[in-house]
């Protein structure tokens, strides 16, 4: 009865004018239209801020190259940071929260649906503008007048003196602006795991995807908050004629560190919490098992947010802080690598004799498990203050945070936009296709980080726009730039294939993957309403229970 | 086929979830103290730094009277939302305004002493480490008192309407939360300017 509705609902929906629909899309408060709308807003600036890396390696390709300008370079390095994580990384997590969470937990919607709408603009306003610095204030001529002070945007360099122009308020007030609508969501997440989960569903048998974005928009308050006080400090500063950072009258440049990274640390874990939440749903349903250890994951999740507030200043410890500091936070990092070790000790027991499925979402999986452990392994070493001294801003440290956030955050994006494309899309994607996207992004990501590290060791500092033949560096900084072609034609494999599969693939069905939480038991892509009758559940698979009643879950959890 | 099935078992679940209102509001709460507490400690490290004059204890007296002010508005808010709890809307728009009062009072106060010390004294936010840290403090608590103030009247001019019923004690709840965390953080840039500051 429930599925005449739906296809009678489907049918409709071509025939109305294009217009129409557009209007539909940017007036709607529906979390999965507002998450499908922060997917496709990453995946524009994905391309953008890969150009702009394409741009850096091509200048880096060999010493003395004069690709482009040193200035544009600046230009270059602040914008891909700036874009990839607050324009990229965050919105495409928050895209998948939206529309997963009220799916997981069997709710009609987000718990402030108006809120969702207005935060995912807040965040398209924020790209937009920092975007309109090409082109916006004394710009129209040459590149403009993009922000070029580092994404994170060191003081005193950010000062009226040494940042003249608007470049440098671009940059602060699209953060400031984007920060307001990654709190709202944050808030707006929290409100919708506590107060709208479905009958049954209680705080032990969510799915771990839920629980470890609950944990993930705690941590967005209380990290992106420090971040907005910060930015308004520092626009007091530039406009009022402030000296929060001004050290020619007392003011201090290395608190502007510490608030930076009181935010960028966090952040780190703010990102990389929704792709532990992506692997933890698929590698259970391509082992066919149920995730090992669901306790002790919810409990390490906890437990990196709590010490993951308190190891900032491991970004710091070439400013030269007092030996208690530096011991302070090189124990922190070192205790942070135990939950996060606990994690990935889970998956394995999940996968260890397990009936294991290769389809593309688990390779990128598997290769984000892989990439993962290296990369916290080089963190681990940088967390080591005196092995810092050497290498901090070095390429060596430009390698291990993109091993976190290629190899780790963005291959189990991809897992999670295999595995969960089928349930958007309604559509089948070409396995064929996510192969070939899995291996080209592979080896050129081993091409290009692997590789990375050792111009690092030998003494490359990060954001230099050029350097001088004979140090070495020559041979190792060309095969990185190789790297990058070979990401980026899987790059264009993956925008092909979602394109392709969403004209021309096969129909998924409601449940493609034979998996377990309750987003798989309405149809594909869901309607509105999201569930004809609201579910109850007894157990943390409450799809497997209604596949297997002989043996539900629930007998044993 | 799948939703018969999974609406069969345990209709005598006891299933009670917290209202999403006073959640949001808890997790704004959180949101603003970790803003304000970057502003709290950029203010108690600045303490003295200041290359030139004037300083904290030539110019700041605590204010006492206002102070109160805004604290005894804690105390009438919430006797308006326990009087519309019972369903008394007369006494609760009586609490409703007292409170507003208090505030504006206190908002008085604050732009009185700001007043004396941009004209009378010379400091602005441009002169030295204490008026940056100063005025970006207490002008950030202030800029929330407003806020509450705004939100506060739509909620009065609705009363006045008579469009305000027991039913929307939850609302008037959640925006009393926001007023409450308003007056705890003036307890907290109080100590810290006019106490340790000085």
């Amino acid at each position: 009865m429930s599925t005449d509705a739906i296809s009678t609902l489907t049918a409709e929906m071509p025939s109305r004018p294009l217009v129409a629909r557009l209007h539909e899309w940017v007036t709607t408060v529906d979390h999965k239209r507002l998450g499908i709308l922060y997917i496709l807003y990453a995946l524009f600036f994905l391309v953008i801020g890969g150009i702009e890396a394409a741009i850096m390696r091509i200048q880096l390709i060999r010493p003395h190259y004069n690709f482009v300008s040193p200035g544009l370079f600046n230009q270059m390095f602040t914008m891909h940071g700036t874009t990839m994580i607050f324009f990229v990384v965050m919105p495409l997590l928050f895209g998948f929260a939206n529309y997963l969470i009220p799916l997981m937990i069997g709710a009609r919607d987000m718990a402030f649906p108006r809120l969702n709408a207005f935060s995912f603009w807040l965040t398209a306003f924020g790209g937009i503008f920092l975007y309109f610095s090409f082109l916006g204030a004394n710009g129209l001529y040459g590149a403009g007048s993009a922000p070029d002070v580092g994404w994170f945007a060191y003081a005193p360099l950010t000062s009226q003196t040494f940042s003249p122009g608007h470049s440098t308020d671009f940059w602060t007030l699209s953060l400031l602006v984007s920060g307001f609508g990654s709190i709202g969501t944050a808030i707006n997440i929290i409100a919708t795991v506590l107060c709208m989960r479905c009958p049954g569903m209680t705080l032990g048998k969510m799915p771990l995807l839920v629980w470890l974005n609950l944990v993930m928009a705690v941590l967005v308050i209380l990290a992106v908050s420090p971040l907005t006080a910060a930015q308004v400090m520092l626009l007091v500063d530039r406009y009022l004629g402030g000296h929060f950072f001004d050290t020619q009258a007392g003011g201090s440049a290395v608190i502007w560190m510490h608030f930076f990274w009181i935010f960028g640390h966090p952040e780190v874990y703010v990102l990389v919490l929704p792709a532990f939440a992506f692997i933890s749903e698929i590698v259970p349903v391509f082992s066919r098992k149920a995730i090992f250890g669901y306790p002790a994951m919810v409990a390490a999740s906890i437990c990196i947010a709590f010490i993951g507030m308190s190891v900032w200043a491991h970004h710091m410890f070439t400013v030269g802080m007092n030996s208690n500091a530096n011991t302070f936070f090189v124990l922190t990092t070192m205790a942070i690598a135990v939950p996060t070790g606990i994690k990935i000790f889970n998956w394995l027991a999940t996968m260890w004799g397990g009936k294991i499925h290769f389809k593309t979402p688990m390779l990128f999986a598997i290769g984000f498990l892989f990439q993962f452990l290296i990369a916290g392994l080089t963190g681990i070493m940088l967390g080591v203050a005196p092995f810092n001294w050497h290498l901090g801003n070095s390429y060596f440290v430009v390698a291990h945070f993109h091993y976190v956030i290629v190899g780790g955050i963005l291959f189990a994006a991809f897992g999670a936009f295999y595995y969960w494309f089928p349930k958007m899309s309604g559509k089948m994607y070409s396995e064929a296709l996510g192969r070939l996207h899995f291996w080209l992004f592979v080896i050129g990501f081993h091409l290009t980080f692997d590789f990375m590290h050792i111009p690092g060791l030998l003494g490359m500092p990060r954001r230099i726009y050029t350097y001088e033949p004979g140090r070495g560096w020559d041979t190792w900084n060309l095969i990185v730039t190789i790297g990058v072609f070979f990401q980026a034609a899987g790059i264009l494999i993956f925008l092909g294939n979602l394109l392709w599969s969403y004209f021309r693939g096969e129909t998924a069905g409601s449940d493609p993957w034979d998996a377990w939480t309750l987003e798989w038991s309405t149809s594909s892509p869901p309607p509105e309403w999201n569930f004809p009758v609201v579910p109850v559940v007894r157990s943390r698979r409450p799809l497997w229970d209604l596949k297997h009643p002989s043996d539900p879950d629930w007998k044993y959890e | 086929m799948n939703t018969t099935f999974m609406t069969t078992p345990k209709p005598d679940l006891n299933w009670e979830l917290p209202a999403r209102g006073r959640t949001a509001m808890f997790c704004l709460i959180a949101a603003e103290s970790a803003i304000f507490t970057i502003f709290v400690v950029a203010y108690l490290f600045y303490i003295g730094k200041s290359l030139t004059g004037p300083m904290p204890k030539d110019l700041l007296s605590a204010p006492i009277f206002y102070t109160i002010c805004l604290l005894s508005s804690s105390l009438t808010i919430h006797l308006a939302v326990s009087a519309l709890r019972r369903g008394n809307i007369g006494t609760f728009g009586t609490w409703w305004l007292g409170t507003l009062a208090l505030g504006a009072a206190f908002l008085y106060g604050t732009a009185n002493e700001w007043h004396r010390l941009i004209y009378v004294d010379g400091l602005t936010i441009s002169t030295n480490l204490f008026g940056t840290t100063y005025y970006s403090l207490v002008g950030l608590h202030g800029f929330h008192v407003i806020v509450g103030l705004l939100c506060l009247s739509i909620v009065m001019g609705f009363t006045l309407l008579g469009s305000v019923k027991q039913e929307h004690v939850e609302r008037a709840e959640v925006l009393s939360l926001y007023w409450h965390f308003v007056d705890a953080v003036w307890i907290v840039v109080f100590l810290v300017v006019y106490v340790i500051g000085r």
